[in-house]
């Protein structure tokens, strides 16, 4: 692709991913009220679609209000931070054999890179706010983050292993023949959970946990800043998922269809699993989120890299 | 292109890196601490080291400095925390590393003099950095590796300990 080409494309990604996290927005909320057994927002318009826009709506003309008694340079920051980092993770992925922004030999640490900035939103968000909920929000999640980060780069480094390379595009090249959900369904199942933990959905959401810290991090954000939050966790949602797509279920591969339109249909089974997670398991208590991650996971994530290393040296002979 | 790029990302490396050192509010600090470290990330990218730079993020902008931020938050220093700052950096205290700061400069001047260029014209790739490591400089990985494990245990002791006087309550 030219370089002007590669920038339309850029922007075309971005829009269609802020578009795409609008969208789910009513989409899960759907998703969850068919799981749940109750309807879910479907008065306007066709199956209640336009409710996206009413939201929309109603944030932009919410007041923009900054508390007082807050760090307003931090605050204004925070929300913008999640946006821009998990809208630059995008860059990386590849939608198609020619379809990408960016194919570089660091792909996928790239794309760790920009999740762990990611976190500042929400640390900074929970610290500038100067309130105890929100602080204690922020601290969860600095907690809860750093530790699932952990194994969210350690879980990938057996596809990395088997491919030889950080590139996006290589590591789906090389699974012409078998995706890697099958040799790699520990690192698979690993990485699905630090994925759900990084981008601090239920039932991982111990950061916003409502009943006991009424919205944590973002307690006293409203209007569009609180929008650019929820904007960054749909976008967060949607980045694991074609990274999961990418890295276990084959990216664009498939027959007969073209590519983009097996990239789509695999990423949007992938959301509508995740949104399953997110009616069918309660959130953990947080001594327990701890001790998954560390007692539980890790342990299993470095079983995994063993096991992938052992077998990958026995194929070589 | 690239040095122009370079001198941009090196200038803004500078700028947060003073700032970091000047501001009184900690969290301020920290933040421009964490765009001096973005921007070094940069400066290790278009110099050639693409892996160097990956990790610069992954592992200082984003573990690292996440740590320190949490530590911050912990102590909820506030008002009384920027004033007493503000006393450390007034004045006298200033010269001595100050000084010692303009000796090193003039030593890397000194030295740069006669360098030509900013970037080494090859990028390096994770696989020749992994194989370097794991070649010859092996004992360095190991000794790196031993030191992490130390401050491990040494974490879990004193992790242990609080647990235990809790336990006698």
């Amino acid at each position: 692709m030219s370089e002007l080409g590669t920038i339309t494309f850029g922007l075309l990604i971005i829009l269609a991913a802020v578009g795409g996290a609008a969208v789910l927005t009513w989409f899960e909320r759907r998703l969850l009220g068919i799981w749940q057994d109750r309807y879910g927002p479907n008065r306007l318009g066709p199956l209640g679609a336009f409710q996206v826009l009413a939201d929309m709506l109603k944030l932009l003309t919410k007041d923009d209000w900054v508390p007082p008694f807050a760090d307003r340079l931090v605050f204004v920051f925070a929300p913008t931070a999640i946006v821009v980092a998990m809208m630059l993770g995008f860059a990386v992925v590849p939608f198609g054999p020619e379809l990408y922004v960016l194919d570089i030999n660091i792909g996928l640490l790239f794309f760790l890179g920009m999740t762990s900035l990611a976190v500042y939103s929400v640390l900074l968000g929970g610290l500038a706010s100067n309130n105890k909920y929100a602080l204690l929000g922020g601290l969860r999640s600095a907690a809860q983050m750093v530790s699932y980060e952990v194994f969210m780069g350690l879980s990938l480094m057996g596809v990395v292993m088997l491919t030889g390379s950080f590139s996006m595009r290589a590591i789906v090249e090389a699974q012409q023949d078998l995706w890697y959900c099958i040799p790699q369904v520990l690192g698979l199942f690993t990485f699905m959970i630090a994925g759900i933990a990084e981008s601090h959905r239920l039932p991982f959401d111990l950061p916003e946990a409502e009943h006991e810290l009424t919205a944590g991090f973002h307690t006293e954000y409203g209007g569009m800043k609180f929008a650019m939050f929820m904007l960054g966790e749909y976008l967060g949602l949607i980045l694991i998922s074609c990274m999961i797509t990418t890295l276990f279920f084959g990216g664009w591969l498939g027959p007969v269809l073209p590519p983009l339109v097996w990239f789509c249909l695999k990423v949007f089974a992938l959301i509508c699993f995740f949104v399953l997670l997110r009616a069918a398991i309660p959130r953990p208590r947080y001594d327990q989120l701890m001790s998954l991650g560390w007692k539980v996971m890790l342990p299993l994530t470095l079983f995994n890299l063993l096991l992938t290393g052992a077998v990958a040296l026995w194929m070589e002979g | 292109m690239i040095v122009v790029l370079f001198y941009i990302a090196a200038v803004i490396a500078l700028a947060a890196t003073v700032a970091a050192l000047t501001r009184t509010n900690a969290t301020h600090a920290l933040i421009y601490l964490i765009v001096s470290l973005l921007a070094v990330a940069v400066m290790f990218f278009l110099m050639g080291a693409p892996f160097a730079a990956a990790l610069e993020v992954v592992i200082y902008a984003g573990a690292i400095m996440v740590l320190f931020v949490f530590v911050i938050m912990m102590l909820n220093l506030g008002a009384a925390g920027e004033a007493r700052e503000r006393q450390w950096l007034a004045g006298r205290s200033w010269f001595v590393p100050g000084s010692m700061a303009a000796l090193l400069l003039l030593e890397m001047l000194l030295v740069l003099g006669d360098a030509h260029g900013v970037t080494s014209g090859t990028a390096v790739s994770p696989k020749v950095v992994g194989m370097t490591l794991f070649g010859p400089y092996l004992l360095a990985v190991e000794i790196a590796s031993m030191l992490l494990l130390s401050g491990l245990v040494g974490a879990y002791h004193l992790g242990r300990r609080f647990i235990v006087r809790r336990g006698d309550h």
